[in-house]
């Protein structure tokens, strides 16, 4: 598998993550590297087994639908970079 | 009474008890050895030595009043990974430096209703992605057996703390080895439950479907003292097991004879060192003798896969967890950006190390569109048939023993241009993790003056049986407790 570095670009978009030069270089050859070392995969006989996403056979959790407090809004703004008026402040949005 | 931090809890507890001595001083010692071995091995990211004090206090009137548990007044320390409600909570991460939780995790919650003391924060590969403790953006923790090697990792902080000195348990997260391999690699005892059976409340996430808190003790005893406080189900994580769990010191002390013991002959390769699979051999000589009936012949062929099936899944729900670390409501935020989008990207760009950024990409190329079917659906697949070999396993046998790990401590700085290197450090706990089974590593020996860690892992939700054989094999063994020597002076 060779993830060339326009690849890496375009997955660091999905991801949202800033690379700069040297990092998309190093992760196009590591990734690509590590995936090679994951293609013994593909030879493993999976024909009808079902994926398994979680591993307790446990669905459909259900609880009360009651009401109880939320935390307080000044503790959990206090984390916040930026604040206005009791709510958190972020850049704009829309240009 | 100086040397009290080298007690374990079920010692220290009797001497509480029995008021040999107080909470306090017991505390204060192992603050001390704080002072004494933490510059030379950094386990810890925030050390909390004033609310130590306060909770030994605490502690002590509870030992007056008679409402003790077997934690109170023990210091414990705490991966950083779990959220302490004032507390600075950081996951190893730039990305949450400073980061005061608002709220107090389940288990947090769980010891310090039972009274347990907590002493410090400990280090962590950043978010937990790691097999060596170097991944971490406060700097790498020391293996208190050899100032120059790795304490292992993700788990590392919280291990290498428990063999120093610096506390007498500790709380990991184990999502493909973090708790059992830093244990082997440090000489302690580390016990991952199975899945679900300690609410993920409060545990700042990994892989979701993978992650789970446990202990990491002095020895068996002590591992099993810890569990009982923190498992059982809790309402707020959905995936946690609504079975109560029974209490788990029953099982120590009890006869093994007769129980069926697979040894599977896929976990003797891989590189496993010579003398790693001496000190396992000899364990699993100990437990014919002890009367087990030891099959060698156990063969669990898709072992092989399990580290594809890992470093797919663990990284495709990581790139969805760390989707909510944006520089927005918490943690570090770059505000130089002007735009929104450049906000988020600087912020994840500069607060994530390399590791977390090299998963984040794997797991969002295994997730996107064209992929998915041929990575991420596939691993899930091969977990199905991982999962499929264990269950037809314990048709036949009551646990399963192998290595914990195919080496032992390995120096700082080894591995870490090689990715792939460092994730075959997990060959051995990684099939158990991403099937969901409770496992635990205890010492079995020392190889070139190393400890080397024996693996048992159990059928679901069958800690006891675990605990059993581990409790009887360290009787037997008689490795429990042992302390490095961490030569004064070291910076």
């Amino acid at each position: 598998m060779n993830l060339s570095p326009e690849d890496v670009k375009h997955i660091a978009l999905l991801a949202r993550v800033r690379l700069d030069d040297s990092e998309v270089e190093r992760l196009s050859e590591q990734l690509s590297s590590i995936l090679d070392h994951f293609a013994a995969l593909a030879a493993v006989d999976t024909e009808g087994v079902e994926p398994t996403a979680h591993p307790l056979p446990l669905a459909n959790v259900m609880r009360e639908d009651s009401v109880s407090p939320s935390l307080p809004r000044e503790d959990v703004l206090r984390n916040a970079p930026a604040t206005e008026d009791g709510y958190i402040r972020v850049r704009a949005v829309l240009e | 009474m100086s040397d009290l931090w080298r007690l374990t809890a079920h010692e220290a507890h009797e001497g509480l008890r029995t008021r040999q001595f107080s909470a306090v001083e017991l505390t204060q010692s192992t603050l001390d050895r704080i002072d004494a071995v933490e510059g030379a091995v950094h386990a810890f990211i925030t050390p909390t030595p004033e609310l130590a004090r306060q909770q030994a206090e605490e502690a002590d009137r509870r030992f007056a009043s008679g409402t003790a548990t077997p934690l109170t007044g023990i210091p414990v320390g705490v991966k950083d990974l779990i959220v302490t409600g004032g507390v600075q909570t950081t996951a190893g991460s730039r990305i949450l430096e400073g980061f005061n939780p608002p709220f107090d995790s389940h288990v947090y919650e769980q010891i310090r209703r039972a009274g347990a003391v907590m002493v410090g924060k400990t280090n962590l590969d950043e978010f937990a992605m790691g097999s060596s403790t170097e991944h971490s953006a406060y700097g790498p923790t020391h293996n208190p057996w050899n100032l120059e090697l790795v304490p292992g990792g993700s788990s590392g902080g919280s291990a290498a703390a428990v063999a120093a000195g610096e506390c007498i348990i500790s709380l990991g997260s184990d999502t493909g080895g973090s708790i059992r391999q830093p244990a082997a690699l440090c000489g302690v005892v580390g016990f991952d439950p199975t899945y679900g059976r300690v609410s993920r409340y409060g545990i700042v996430a990994f892989g979701s479907s993978l992650d789970q808190v446990g202990p990491i003790g002095r020895d068996v005893r002590d591992a099993a003292t810890m569990l009982d406080a923190i498992g059982g189900h809790d309402p707020r994580d959905s995936t946690s097991n609504p079975e109560p769990m029974p209490d788990l010191r029953q099982y120590l002390g009890q006869d093994i004879r007769g129980l069926r013991v697979g040894v599977p002959r896929e976990y003797f390769g891989y590189g496993i060192e010579d003398g790693v699979r001496a000190s396992v051999e000899k364990a699993i000589a100990t437990l014919e003798s002890l009367g087990c009936t030891v099959d060698r012949e156990l063969s669990l062929p898709s072992t092989e896969h399990a580290l594809a099936v890992y470093y797919l899944i663990a990284p495709s729900e990581a790139s969805a967890n760390l989707a909510r670390y944006d520089g927005v409501r918490y943690g570090f935020s770059d505000r130089d950006a002007s735009t929104m989008w450049e906000n988020i990207e600087h912020t994840r760009g500069s607060g994530f190390g390399a590791e977390v950024k090299r998963r984040i990409m794997l797991g969002t190329y295994a997730l996107s569109a064209g992929y998915y079917d041929a990575y991420y659906k596939k691993a899930q697949q091969v977990r199905t048939v991982i999962h499929r070999e264990f269950e037809e396993a314990f048709k036949r046998y009551d646990v399963i023993v192998t290595p914990t790990s195919p080496t032992v401590a390995f120096p700082i700085g080894a591995k870490t241009d090689d990715p792939y290197a460092m994730y075959l450090n997990d060959i051995f706990t990684l099939p158990s993790a991403v099937t969901g089974l409770p496992a635990i590593s205890l010492p079995c020996g020392l190889s070139d003056n190393l400890p080397v860690g024996v693996q048992v892992i159990g059928n679901f939700f069958d800690e006891g049986s675990v605990l059993r054989v581990a409790h009887a094999l360290e009787t037997a063994i008689g490795f429990a407790n042992r302390l490095p020597e961490i030569a004064p002076g070291t910076p």
